[in-house]
């Protein structure tokens, strides 16, 4: 039983949290993991991603091969599509709305949506909005991690738990504002 | 024994600690810097008072791991790929004199150049030092290596290296830990001038390096990091290194692969498994992340020899990191061609934080350099770098760590003149000095920006040497104390920046602007952590 996600975003929008997350859940429930992340130049504002690989059997490559990822779960709708080469036939694309604009030539939000929703399987849900709601408006990575969570195999406590033990050297209340994002971002997808 | 989750980086970092390091050596520079970050972060390190600070550059850091291992100590050295070429003086001769301490150096190659300005392999270089090398497949193996690997260059008597790639190094994996050793007891080189390279002596220890070729291959051959594992087909055998083996054996699940594979992890390249897997096989694919090194061994000068496959043959991408698609298509497997990224996907590159203060360096240069034209600008490696891009485009030249003063000095020498030159803080303090006493010592007209935030910003926010120190380095070197300026480098301010650059760049000589203002991510952290 192996799960191979992307996560996607841009530098800065907190998807080596997601991964962190994950990890730590999967290591407690002593699963198999592989996360390859990007650090250095590209972290300053450009496209990043990280390839995150959980299985109950030993995992080989630290990379995901071209059309074999079951999910990829973006913080930004156009870089989801950057990576659709990696993405399976059954792939399912998991992704914030809110686009991030940091560059001149940045295509029209509409098309960029529509450009997702050709492929068949799809949940984008307004991560900035629903974190803001909640009085956490950094916390929309934690958000699309809840909304992905229904697709990742490790028990929903896990994940929470990974959370707020990744916050909490922050302080008990940004933990809990992270757990409530996940959980909000969680039922957010109705499967 | 404790499972954690570990950085091919960090699980080298722990192994060394657990294997009885007492120093680590190190400049930042990605993909090597999380090594060191991690050894300053762990409490073990700070408990037994294990050496944690970075060093100005990566040859000071190897000369102060070369004394560390003279004083009988476990010392670890670690940079990217490039800053070996800083270091090579002392990494070429720390293999003719050989080692007290363990001596354990990690040469962080970047193929793909994620962060880097080449793709160079430092199995070339450890072949050239001759001296062996570890080359890790997966997170374990790094952390088992580290562990091993100072014991491993006591009982060879020289430094060993350790050669991973981005890879390895930024993807995290479930490492399985080791009972911790103790730190060496300060002991002096048994033998007397061991560490003496006058020709006399260096004649005989390079007698004893060669000498010590052999054992390296009887090594390489009794390797439990080397392994042959046989195959039913002999059609094909398959020769990978490092990270390599992962690759192919993703391109089998769950099944063995029905080809024999060698997968090398230690060099010397073990001649028997080699002489094996040639002998039995009709054709011979290496997938080796990097240069075709061992390709390149076992082609010849010639070239001729057509069961050799790889990165020289084509059947391998000759540049760029290997990735399992790669292996599947050089194994000829039938694989779907990916679908394409949607055309409307803008590229994103990367860039200058908002309110960085080398935003405000590159608007005060490109107004200053308006009125000369386009080509004066001699930059280098850093966050700065990013003033090439699009909206700033102001700077004509990055080479390597330190070469902005050099090379304008030498273009104002051909009469390009003013020639400017914008260098980091911490690259200053790296390899600028020097090149500034050059212009100094020859009246240089020429103008150096010294874009100072207080840290090494590129690679994550770093110590830097010379913070709150470079005025008085550049006095000390022998600038005029007229013409050295500290400006702030702030909206407010531009107008007032920009009459001093413009006043210095009249001036025949040498001058240099401090432009000083903290970078807003070690900023942001600081203010994060009064909080």
């Amino acid at each position: 039983m192996k799960t191979d996600i992307i996560l996607a975003g841009v530098g800065g929008q907190g998807i080596l949290s997601i991964a962190a997350a994950i990890g730590l859940a999967a290591i407690e429930n002593k699963l198999f993991i592989k996360q390859a992340e990007v650090h250095g130049m590209s972290q300053r504002g450009g496209d990043v991603q990280s390839n995150l690989r959980i299985s109950d059997k030993e995992i080989a490559s630290d990379l995901i091969p071209t059309g074999n990822a079951d999910i990829i779960v973006a913080i930004e709708p156009m870089e989801s599509l950057r990576y659709l080469p990696y993405l399976s036939k059954n792939g399912r694309i998991i992704t914030n709305n809110t686009p991030y604009i940091n560059i001149p030539n940045y295509p029209e939000i509409e098309t960029v949506i529509n450009e997702i929703k050709k492929n068949p399987k799809n949940i984008i849900l307004d991560a900035d909005a629903i974190a803001k709601d909640i009085g956490s408006p950094r916390s929309s990575n934690m958000v699309m991690l809840g909304a992905a969570s229904h697709f990742i195999n490790i028990k929903f406590e896990s994940i929470e738990n990974a959370v707020r033990s990744l916050f909490l050297s922050k302080g008990s209340d940004v933990a809990e504002l992270n757990v409530k994002a996940l959980n909000v971002g969680r039922r957010e997808v109705n499967i | 024994m404790k499972n954690i989750l570990l950085l091919g980086d960090e699980a080298i970092a722990q192994g060394a600690i657990d294997g009885g390091l007492s120093g680590c050596y190190a400049y930042p520079g990605t993909p090597s810097t999380e090594i060191m970050e991690y050894i300053q972060h762990n409490k073990t390190a700070a408990e037994t008072n294990i050496h944690r600070v970075w060093a100005a550059n990566e040859k000071t850091a190897f000369e102060s791991a070369i004394g560390m291992s003279y004083a009988g100590k476990r010392s670890l050295v670690c940079f990217k790929h490039v800053g070996l070429n800083v270091a090579a003086d002392a990494f070429m001769n720390s293999a003719i004199t050989g080692i007290n301490g363990g001596l354990v150096i990690v040469s962080a190659d970047d193929p793909s150049m994620h962060s880097s300005q080449n793709e160079q392999d430092s199995r070339v270089y450890a072949k050239f030092a001759m001296i062996p090398v570890l080359e890790p497949c997966n997170q374990q193996e790094a952390y088992d290596m580290a562990y091993a690997a100072f014991e491993f260059s006591e009982n060879i008597g020289l430094p060993v290296m350790i050669r991973i790639t981005t890879r390895l190094a930024h993807s995290r994996s479930n490492v399985a830990t080791k009972s911790p050793k103790r730190q060496n007891d300060l002991h002096l080189p048994k033998t007397a001038k061991q560490f003496i390279l006058l020709p006399a002596i260096a004649r005989r220890s390079y007698e004893l390096l060669l000498e010590k070729q052999e054992t390296m291959q009887q090594l390489s051959e009794k390797s439990t990091f080397n392994k042959y594992i046989d195959g039913k087909n002999k059609s094909l055998g398959i020769i990978t290194t490092g990270i390599g083996y992962n690759y192919l054996m993703e391109n089998y699940g769950d099944k063995p692969c029905d080809y024999p594979v060698l997968k090398i992890s230690q060099y010397p390249l073990p001649r028997n498994f080699v002489e094996k897997i040639y002998n039995e096989c009709n054709q011979i694919l290496v997938a080796e992340e990097g240069y075709p090194v061992v390709e390149e061994m076992l082609k010849g000068f010639i070239h001729d020899n057509s069961k050799i496959r790889g990165r020289l043959s084509g059947d391998i991408p000759r540049t760029g990191e290997l990735t399992p698609t790669i292996l599947a298509k050089a194994l000829k497997f039938d694989i779907d061609e990916p679908c394409d990224i949607p055309d409307l996907v803008a590229s994103r590159p990367p860039q200058l934080c908002q309110g960085c203060s080398h935003r405000d360096v590159a608007e005060m240069v490109n107004n200053a350099m308006s009125e000369y034209g386009k080509g004066r600008v001699f930059s280098d490696i850093g966050c700065y770098t990013l003033m090439a891009l699009p909206p700033f485009n102001a700077i004509d030249t990055c080479v390597e760590m330190g070469a902005s003063i050099t090379m304008a000095k030498g273009a104002a020498d051909a009469g390009l003149v003013p020639s400017l030159a914008i260098i980091g803080d911490s690259t200053f303090t790296h390899s600028g000095m020097t090149g500034l006493l050059d212009a100094v010592n020859e009246k240089s007209p020429i103008t150096i920006i010294i874009s100072d935030n207080y840290t090494t910003g590129m690679t994550g926010g770093q110590d830097s040497s010379g913070t709150n120190k470079l005025a008085e380095i550049c006095k000390g070197v022998g600038v005029d104390a007229e013409h050295i300026r500290i400006i702030i480098p702030l909206k407010k301010n531009f107008e007032e920046n920009l009459a001093i650059l413009k006043d210095e760049m009249k001036y025949d000589g040498v001058s240099v602007i401090i432009a000083q203002r903290e970078c807003i991510q070690t900023f942001a952290r600081r203010v994060k952590a009064k909080k």
